[in-house]
């Protein structure tokens, strides 16, 4: 038997939480005179993903990786994080420490890392009905906390894993084995959704712009806060041809937000928001309200000074004597 | 206050009083009024003061469904020996209404006590002949010496001053609790609490025939602390070493998460409250997950919807702390009011085969240590540990030796080295237990984990394979067979064998050993054993159930459809013994003493009919 903690730490334990970072300054455990060089996509994946040929999921996964090599970042220093469904499979795709955790419910897991340990990035993977039907509230909540993390949902407006039931996303009409006379429960807009919550990042991108979406996670990840990424991400078998109309290469277009476009205007944002089918890809929003990361690590900093530089055995033993 | 109880009755009116002075070796003393007289806060007082005397102390209360306005009750029991529970009967009853003296006058011994408001109570004449009435005008008194304007504030410290008066109580130390609780308020606010004390402890009970003083306490001195079973809880984890918490707010849980909330920072660490339970066993799984065992915790409803999670923390073989502060059941129940009903949700609360450790703290004092233990068993064997608290436990006041922290507190901080290689699920570990590598650990081989509610092979993959999962299955069982048979066999209360045996778990442990104690006086051969490691159970039991005629299990949960009540139902799947019975009681009230043996004397006349 081997109890969790057994000596001190060669590298620095992380203090409850730090000062949020932007970007930059995580961790690195380098062996003495070790050069790490940046992992390759072989040192990065691991098992052959069980997604169904031509899935969108795959575009998505390679750009994690890409993203993982161009960032520099190594497995001492992140975690991927998902629910269930085909798209939260993801963790097992990738060789780093993850996390297929239950149904829905991948955003108050991760919170639980962004906020106890701030030495790791944290990236969360999804699908729609894991993000706005399920875990609808904790979407709701984890944005409006504006925990530190970001989240990519691979929407495919249609449940995949369990074969094709109507999910949230599901324009009005899509038959489904559900519906079989049509949707007709109104579509959740993402987009909306996470303004609404109080996302600080709000952005949307399709599988099939691969360099859209790279641009789009990097921005996500090197945003302070929540960052939020709707991705279009087609399921061939249950919603084949769903996203064409985003897809030049499908003779549909991609059109990217007006250069002119304030991100900071949450109005605005929401005017891009309610453009119909394929609408604008890109940056909708940023803020930069303080992330609960920073605001919890505000409050410790100023209890910890409050008890000064006591032990902490000397400061339950403080309160013991109070209930004397 | 038994060894005067009798010379309580009250005399005929016929010549002068003069006050005599009793010793007592303890007394039950019941106030009972609104919750806005503030009735808790003498009841704290007299538990405190208790507590710096080398006293032993046990409270009762109840809090009123409604947030204001509804009756109240307050009861402590305050004694020189071993005070095991807060007391069948009262001695004294303080009355401030009318409906306060009608609804507790039943609660009051025969000879006892009733002092009350004169000013809002009527005494009834039929109960003239057996309570000692002694009606004192606590309003008006109270306003004359605190001013005109305070109403209803400041009765609660002029009863606590008659009460002083009436049991000898050390008035310096009272003054000192007193100003300790307004400190930092107006120092007028101070004055007016003292004034009202000083006019009840100056006000002379003319009608009343004895002043009662406590005997010398046989307790060793040492520092005491005093508090509840959710204060104990709190604390334990913070010594413990959890630095993160995450709840969603339900009675009688959340006093619990609040107090985590306001500590924690001081330590470093964070309490979130979540959106809903499910949000909040998710967010303390994942920080266990991080690195250092987190605590989520609930009540009643709050505990079904973590049940998903913590089947996944079987699982994936995560830590986890889930408090459960039992209330009256099902559904959203009797919120106020103590149950052990859910100890099957403890147990079995989960699809599929998951094996999970239940634990429940006896009292105030064990809630401290059981809280350490859990977190201990979570981190070692990887696995969610529920500790089975209930609404007795957290609201009554008791006073403990203090702990001795600086040895006791852990630092639970993530070791971060790096590893060569590490399989998270290992099949070659003999006793199943696995060894949890935090993400932010760099793995030479370049093999990382992934935690998983897949079934999975030894690096966390999914797998469908069914050599793994009967494999993965046994492990995760045999972990628990494992921490089974590091537990400790309870002890037997009373001698080893005899006629019967009660068996006992959570907060009726006090009512228990007193009946057992009352047994052993009147030389009948019944003794007791408390289990607190109810999933998995420790060794020995059998043994010790085979040394009785008869095994009783007493609970305070329904009997069932098959005539067992929840532990009774596991102890017979477990033994399948046919001493086993069960006597459970549904009110959501504690376990009177008295209770208890009646429930018990039908088993025990039939043991001395054939013999
Ligand atoms: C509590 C619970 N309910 C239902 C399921 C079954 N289930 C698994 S995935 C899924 C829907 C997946 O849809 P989505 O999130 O859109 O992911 P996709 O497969 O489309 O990527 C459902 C209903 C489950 N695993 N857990
Ligand atoms: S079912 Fe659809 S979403 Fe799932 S893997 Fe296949 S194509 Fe992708
Ligand atoms: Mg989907």
């Amino acid at each position: 038997m081997t109890p969790i903690v057994t000596e001190a730490p060669t590298t620095q334990a992380p203090t409850l939480p730090a000062p949020s970072r932007t970007g930059g300054t995580f961790t690195v455990v380098n062996r003495p005179g070790e050069e790490r060089k940046a992992l390759t996509k072989k040192e990065i994946a691991a098992d052959h993903p069980t997604w169904c040929p031509g899935c969108g999921d795959f575009s998505v996964l390679a750009l994690y990786f890409k993203l993982i090599e161009k960032r520099r970042l190594f497995q001492e220093q992140f975690v991927s994080i998902a629910g269930i469904g085909c798209s939260s499979r993801f963790p097992y795709f990738v060789q780093a420490h993850g996390v297929h955790y239950i149904h829905g419910r991948a955003l108050p897991f991760a919170t639980g890392i962004s906020l106890t340990r701030p030495d790791l990035h944290v990236f969360v993977f999804g699908g729609d009905g894991d993000a706005f039907s399920i875990g609808g509230n904790h979407f709701t909540h984890a944005a409006r906390k504006n925990v530190k993390l970001t989240y990519v949902v691979m929407d495919n407006f249609v449940y995949g894993l369990t074969k094709k039931q109507t999910s949230p996303t599901s324009p009005l009409g899509f038959k489904s084995k559900t519906d079989m006379w049509g949707a007709m429960d109104q579509p959740i807009n993402p987009m909306k959704q996470a303004l609404a919550a109080g996302a600080t990042f709000v952005a949307r991108t399709t599988h099939s712009n691969p360099n859209h979406v790279l641009a789009m996670m990097e921005a996500a990840m090197d945003h302070d806060g929540f960052g939020f990424i709707e991705c279009l991400s087609e399921c061939v078998e249950f919603y084949e041809g769903a996203f064409d109309a985003s897809n030049p290469r499908k003779g549909g277009q991609f059109v990217e937000v007006p250069k002119d476009h304030n991100v900071a205007d949450e109005i605005a944002a929401y005017r891009l928001a309610d453009q119909p089918f394929p609408g604008y890809f890109g940056v909708f929003y940023k803020n930069g309200r303080p992330t609960k990361n920073a605001n919890e690590a505000k409050i410790i900093a100023d209890q910890r000074a409050k008890v000064g530089g006591l032990k902490d055995w000397e400061i339950l033993k403080k309160s013991f004597d109070r209930m004397k | 206050m038994s060894e005067v109880a009798t010379t309580w009755a009250k005399q005929p009116d016929t010549k002068p009083k003069q006050p005599s002075r009793l010793k007592v070796s303890e007394a039950v003393i019941r106030f009972a009024g609104n919750s806005q007289d503030g009735i808790q806060a003498i009841g704290g007082f007299l538990a405190r003061l208790a507590g710096r005397s080398e006293q032993e102390v046990m409270t009762f209360m109840t809090i009123p469904a409604t947030i204001s306005g509804g009756a109240s009750i307050f009861q402590v029991r305050i004694g020189s020996g071993e005070v095991l529970s807060a007391g069948d009967e009262c001695d004294v009853l303080v009355a401030f209404y009318q409906h306060s003296y009608e609804s507790h006058i039943n609660s009051l011994k025969k000879g006892g006590i009733v002092l009350y408001d004169a000013e809002h109570v009527d005494p009834k004449p039929e109960w003239q002949q057996d309570y000692n009435h002694v009606g004192v005008p606590i309003s008006s008194l109270t306003i004359e010496a605190i001013g005109g304007t305070a109403k209803d504030k400041g009765k609660n410290l002029f009863a606590l001053g008659l009460v002083a008066k009436m049991f000898e109580l050390n008035t310096t130390k009272l003054e000192k609790l007193i100003t300790e609780r307004f400190a930092g308020k107006d120092t007028s606010v101070v004055t007016t609490a003292l004034n009202a004390f000083h006019a009840g402890y100056g006000y002379t009970l003319g009608e009343l025939m004895e002043t009662f003083q406590f005997m010398e306490s046989h307790r060793a001195a040492g520092d005491q602390v005093v508090m509840n079973g959710n204060e104990a809880l709190a604390y334990g984890l913070l010594a413990a070493g959890v630095r993160f918490g995450a709840a969603y707010p339900i009675t009688p849980w959340s006093e619990v998460m609040e107090i985590l909330r306001r500590e924690l920072p001081k330590y470093g660490g964070t309490f979130v409250q979540c959106e809903d339970e499910i949000a909040a066993v998710s967010m303390a799984m994942g920080a266990s997950y991080a690195g250092r065992v987190a605590v989520t915790g609930s009540s009643g409803p709050g505990i079904s919807l973590k049940s998903e999670s913590i089947s996944w923390g079987v699982m994936a073989e995560v830590p986890l702390v889930i408090v459960d502060v039992q209330r009256g059941g099902p559904s959203t129940g009797l919120p106020t009011s103590v149950e052990q009903s859910d100890l099957n949700i403890a147990c079995y609360g989960g699809h599929g085969d998951a094996p999970r450790v239940v634990v429940a703290p006896a009292n105030v004092e064990d809630c401290f240590y059981t809280a350490i233990e859990a977190v201990n068993i979570a981190r070692t064997f990887s696995v969610p540990v529920i500790v089975l608290s209930d609404q007795s436990i957290a609201t009554r006041i008791e006073a403990l030796p203090e702990p001795k922290i600086q040895k006791i507190c852990q630092d639970l901080t993530p070791n971060l080295r790096p590893v060569a290689d590490h399989k998270p699920y290992d099949l070659s570990s003999p006793d199943g237990i696995p060894e949890h590598h935090a993400p932010g650990t760099r793995i030479l081989s370049g093999k990382y984990p992934i935690l998983t509610g897949l079934e999975h092979d030894e690096y966390g993959h999914p797998t469908a394979s069914p050599k793994l999962h009967a494999a993965m299955t046994a492990k995760r069982r045999r972990k628990l067979q494992e921490l089974s048979s590091s537990l400790p066999t309870p002890r037997v209360y009373g001698p080893e064998e005899g006629d019967i045996l009660l068996v006992g778990w959570g907060s009726t442990v006090g009512p228990i050993r007193e009946a057992v104690d009352r047994y052993l006086a009147a030389g009948d051969k019944v003794s007791s054993i408390h289990i607190r490691h109810l999933n998995p159970l420790p060794p020995g039991l059998d043994i010790i159930f085979g040394n009785f005629r008869q095994v009783l299990v007493i609970e305070m949960n329904d009997e069932g459809l098959y005539g067992y009540g929840q532990l009774a139902a596991l102890l017979r799947a477990r033994f399948m013994d046919k001493r086993l019975r069960s006597i459970t009681k549904t009110d959501g009230l504690t376990w009177k003493v008295k209770e208890i043996r009646e429930r018990v004397k039908p088993f025990l006349s039939d043991f001395a009919r054939r013999r």
